[in-house]
C-alpha cells in the first residue's frame, strides 16, 4: 500500500509525507484533527489538514519559540500561552525554575486530549503544577487581563482558519495590555517566502509594529512548513532582542537544547534582504 | 398549477436544478449565453452561477405574470410569512415600499407616517404625489436616537388628518425600536385607513421567538420586507406581503408600474431557497443569533464607557418593544462620535460595521456570524477604549428636528428651484433630500423649509466623517430651492 498525506502549500505547491498508519481522525467543534505515524517524521498532527507539529522537528519550533524570549527577559516569572495544545512550549517552559505560572489558554479540549493519548512526549509537562490550562476564546481571555504576564507566547495555527482572530491589531493590543511594563510577546509569524503567507505576515506585522515600542523578526528552518522558512515576531515594551540578551545568565542554567544556542539567537534576527524589504514597507508607514 | 403546501420545496430552484440538466440551447438573452460569452465574468462569478442567469421562459415562469413556479413560490413564501400574498421582488426593498405607498396612495392623498423613515418612502410621494403627515417620534434624549410612534400621537394625526388614506410604520427601526403596532393597525382600521410596515429590518420577526410582533401577525395590510437583510438572501431581493383586504391583482399591477421585465432568477432563486430556510430552521437559527447579541452587549457593557442597549429601552408606548437580535452601542461616553467608531474599527482594525451616525453604532448581526467574530468586535471596541477615550463634552448631542412640511414631496421635487450655496440656504424651501447614508433617513427632505439649526447639523455631521447624500451636487456644498411661490 502506497499511503501519502499531502498539503497545499499554495494552490501550486504540494508538500507530502509517506504515512504509515493513520493513528487518529475526529472533527471536534472547532476543527478536523488528524494525527499520522510516518517513516520519516514520526507521528504528525495536523488541524484541518495543515501540519502543527512533528515528532522529527517540533525542537525547532518549540525550543526557538521559548529560549529566545527567555533568554532575554531578566525574570520572567508569569507567562500565559495561546494556542499550543500540543504541550511542546510548556514542555521547553517547565525547565525553568524561575517560573512560577504558565497560563494555557486552548480554545479546543479535543486538540489537548488527542496530543495527550498520541504525542505524549510533547505532552508530558501539562500536568506540572505551574500549568493552568483554560479552554476558552484567547480573544475573550485576554481582554480581562491587565499589566500580569512577563511573557506571552502565541503559538497560533495559520492566519486562515479558526486562529484569525490571533493576528488582528486588537488582539495584538490585548496582549500588549496584559503584559507588566517589561513584558515580551512572542508570535509564531508565518512563513516569508509564497506570496499569500508573505502578504498575511506583513499585515500582522504591521499591526504589531503599531502596537509595540519594540518588534523584531526571527527566523528558522523547519522542514515540514511552508517553504522549510519560518518566523517568529519579538514585541516588546522594553528589552531588545540582541542587546538585553544575557547569554551567560542563560548559559549558566544549563539547558540542554538541540536548536537554540545564544550565537543563534543573535544570528536568527538577521533576516535575508528580500525580507527585510517586506518587513520595512509597513514599519515606515 | 398545484398550491404547494410543503415548506421543504423550493419551486424556483427545482425548476431550474431541472432546467440545467435540459441542456437547452439558448437562442434568447441573457447574450452572454450561460457565461459562454463573457469567459472573464463567468471566471470571477462561477459557472454555475452564470449557468442560471436566465430569462424567463415557460418552464421557468415569469414574475411579471406568474402562473406556475413562480406563483408556487410566491404561495409558500405567503404561508411561511403568514400573508393573504406575497410578492417575489427583485428591486430591492426600495421596490417593495414604493409599490407598497403606490398601491395604497394616489395624488393629494395623506399618508401618515413617522419622520424617521427610510428615503425610500418619500421618495415614492415623490412618484404618486401624496402628502406626508408627520408624526414626530419620540427621540431617547441620553442616546440621541428616534424611537417609535407614541399610540396618542397617531390617534391625534388620525383625529386631524381624517381623509388620510393609510398609516405607515416602522417595523423596527434601524436600531429594533418598535412602536405598538397592534393598537396602531386597530386605529387605522376603525378610521378605515390602511396600514402599512416598512420591515426592512424585521424579516426575522416572522420566525423567532421573543421577537416583536410582525406586521402580518398585527393584522396590517401590506408589508415590505428586507429578505436581504435578516432573511439570507441575496442583495435587492425583497418581499412585498399582503394581508386579506389588499386585491393581490392590483398590487401585481402597481408592481408591473416600475419593476423590471427581466427579473434576476439569482435574486428569485435566493429568495425561494431563503424562505426555504426561514420555514424550516429559522427559529434555531435566530435564537443562536439572539443570544450571540446577548452574549456581546454584555461583554461590550463589562468594557466600561460603551452602552450596548436593549429590551431595557421598553416603555410599553414609543418604545413598544424592542429587536434583541440588533446589536447597537451608544459610543458618547467614550469620547468618540459613532461614526469616527465606525472609521476606526474599518482603518485600523478591518471590522466593518453596519452603520454609525452621531452617537451610536450598529454591528449587524445575523444567521452567518460566529462567536469568534464577535470577540474580534468586543475587543476592537476595548482597545479603541484604551486608545481614544476622551471627554464627551465636546460632542453634539443628536437631537430630532421637527420638519417644517410646506408642501408635498412631488411640488417641491418637480417645481421651479435654483442652485445656492447650501450655507447661504436657510429660510427657503428645499426641493432635494440631504441625508447621511448609511441609515438614509432624510435630514430634511423636498418640500421641507431649510432651518439654521438643520444647516448646522448637516455641517457637523459632515466634519465627524458621515458620508452625505441627497442633493444634484455630489460635494453637498449646494442646494436646490424653490424659486416660485408655494401654492
Amino acid at each position: 500500500m502506497d499511503l501519502w498525506f499531502s498539503e497545499f502549500h499554495t494552490p501550486d505547491v504540494q508538500h507530502s509525507i509517506r504515512v504509515n498508519r493513520h493513528l487518529y481522525s475526529g472533527k471536534s467543534d472547532y476543527q478536523q484533527i488528524d494525527v499520522f505515524e510516518t517513516p520519516e517524521f514520526g507521528r504528525v498532527l495536523t488541524l484541518d489538514g495543515n501540519v502543527m507539529l512533528t515528532e522529527r522537528d517540533e525542537f525547532i519550533y518549540d525550543e526557538m519559540i521559548t529560549h529566545v524570549p527567555m533568554a532575554v527577559h531578566p525574570n520572567a516569572r508569569d507567562i500565559l500561552v495561546i494556542g499550543a495544545g500540543d504541550g511542546g512550549v510548556v514542555r521547553e517552559l517547565t525547565r525553568y525554575e524561575q517560573i512560577r505560572r504558565i497560563d494555557l489558554v486552548e480554545m479546543d479540549p479535543q486538540v489537548i486530549e488527542v496530543c495527550r493519548t498520541y504525542l505524549p512526549e510533547n505532552a508530558s509537562r501539562l500536568d506540572d503544577g505551574r500549568v493552568n490550562i483554560r479552554y476558552q476564546n484567547a480573544l475573550r481571555f485576554i481582554r480581562r487581563c491587565s499589566g500580569e504576564y512577563d511573557l506571552i507566547i502565541v503559538d497560533s495555527t495559520d492566519p486562515f482558519g479558526p486562529s484569525a482572530g490571533l493576528f488582528t491589531r486588537e488582539f495584538y493590543a490585548s496582549c500588549c495590555n496584559a503584559l507588566k511594563s517589561d513584558g515580551i510577546m512572542v508570535n509564531q509569524q508565518g512563513s516569508p517566502f509564497y506570496r499569500q503567507d508573505a502578504d498575511a505576515m506583513q499585515r500582522s506585522h504591521k499591526r504589531i509594529v503599531s502596537t509595540f515600542p519594540i518588534s523584531r523578526v526571527y527566523q528558522a528552518h523547519i522542514p515540514t512548513y511552508a517553504a522549510g522558512y519560518w518566523l517568529f515576531g519579538f514585541a516588546s515594551k522594553q528589552y531588545h532582542p540582541i542587546d538585553d540578551l544575557n547569554a551567560e545568565k542563560w548559559l549558566a542554567l544549563g539547558l540542554k537544547t538541540k536548536y537554540y544556542t545564544t550565537r543563534l539567537h543573535v544570528g536568527s534576527f538577521y533576516l535575508p534582504a528580500f525580507l527585510e524589504e517586506i518587513l520595512e514597507e509597513v514599519e515606515h508607514e | 398549477m398545484e398550491r404547494l403546501q410543503d415548506q421543504h420545496r423550493a419551486p424556483i430552484y427545482e425548476a431550474l436544478e431541472r432546467f440545467r440538466q435540459m441542456r437547452v440551447v439558448p437562442f434568447d438573452v441573457p447574450g452572454h449565453k450561460h457565461g459562454r460569452g463573457n469567459p472573464e465574468l463567468t471566471a470571477f462569478l462561477g459557472e454555475r452561477c452564470m449557468g442560471v442567469d436566465v430569462n424567463s421562459m415557460k418552464p421557468l415562469d415569469n414574475l411579471c405574470h406568474p402562473v406556475s413556479v413562480i406563483r408556487q413560490a410566491e404561495e409558500l413564501a405567503a404561508d411561511a410569512f403568514g400573508a393573504a400574498h406575497a410578492f417575489l421582488m427583485v428591486g430591492g426593498t426600495t421596490g417593495s415600499v414604493q409599490s407598497m405607498v403606490l398601491a395604497a396612495c394616489k395624488r393629494g392623498d395623506e399618508i401618515i407616517l413617522p419622520r424617521n423613515v427610510h428615503r425610500s418612502v418619500i421618495n415614492a410621494l415623490v412618484l404618486c404625489g401624496a402628502v406626508p403627515v408627520y408624526v414626530n417620534p419620540e427621540v431617547d434624549q441620553k442616546l440621541g436616537i428616534s424611537l417609535g410612534m407614541c399610540r396618542e400621537q397617531v390617534k391625534r394625526a388620525i383625529r386631524e388628518h381624517p381623509r388620510a388614506v393609510a398609516v405607515l410604520v416602522n417595523n423596527p427601526t434601524y436600531y429594533g425600536v418598535c412602536s405598538d403596532l397592534r393598537a396602531i393597525v386597530k386605529m387605522a382600521h376603525e378610521a378605515g385607513m390602511l396600514c402599512l410596515a416598512d420591515e426592512a429590518h424585521g424579516t426575522h420577526f416572522y420566525f423567532g421567538e421573543h421577537l416583536p410582533v410582525s406586521a402580518m401577525a398585527a393584522g396590517a395590510d401590506m408589508s415590505a420586507v428586507s429578505m436581504h437583510k435578516s432573511g439570507g438572501s441575496l442583495t435587492q431581493s425583497s418581499l412585498l406581503l399582503t394581508g386579506p383586504d389588499m386585491p393581490a391583482g392590483h398590487v401585481r399591477q402597481i408592481i408591473n408600474l416600475t419593476q423590471t421585465t427581466s427579473a434576476s432568477y439569482l435574486l428569485m432563486s435566493s429568495l425561494d431557497i431563503s424562505r426555504r430556510n426561514l420555514a424550516l430552521r429559522g427559529r434555531t437559527v435566530f435564537r443562536r443569533v439572539m443570544e450571540m447579541a446577548d452574549y456581546a452587549r454584555e461583554e461590550i457593557n463589562a468594557i466600561g464607557g460603551y452602552n450596548a442597549f436593549g429590551k431595557e429601552l421598553t416603555n410599553g408606548d414609543s418604545v413598544f418593544d424592542f429587536d434583541a437580535t440588533k446589536l447597537s452601542v451608544h459610543t458618547r461616553d467614550v469620547g468618540l462620535a459613532g461614526i469616527e467608531v465606525y472609521d476606526i474599527l474599518r482603518d485600523e482594525y478591518d471590522i466593518q460595521i453596519e452603520f454609525g451616525d452621531i452617537g451610536n453604532i450598529l454591528a449587524y448581526l445575523s444567521m452567518g456570524d460566529r462567536p469568534q467574530e464577535l470577540e474580534r468586535l468586543v475587543s476592537a471596541l476595548a482597545d479603541i477604549r484604551r486608545r481614544y477615550q476622551k471627554d464627551s463634552s465636546g460632542l453634539l448631542r443628536q437631537e430630532y428636528i421637527p420638519p417644517d412640511v410646506v408642501t408635498s414631496p412631488q411640488v417641491a421635487f418637480y417645481a421651479d428651484k435654483k442652485s445656492i450655496p447650501l450655507a447661504e440656504s436657510a429660510g427657503q424651501v428645499g426641493c432635494e433630500f440631504v441625508m447621511c447614508y448609511p441609515p438614509g433617513i432624510p435630514i430634511l427632505a423636498p418640500g421641507e423649509r431649510i432651518t439654521p439649526q438643520i444647516l448646522s447639523y448637516i455641517e457637523y455631521a459632515r466634519e465627524k466623517g458621515c458620508s452625505l447624500t441627497g442633493p444634484e451636487d455630489p460635494e453637498i456644498r449646494h442646494i436646490n430651492v424653490m424659486t416660485g411661490g408655494v401654492l
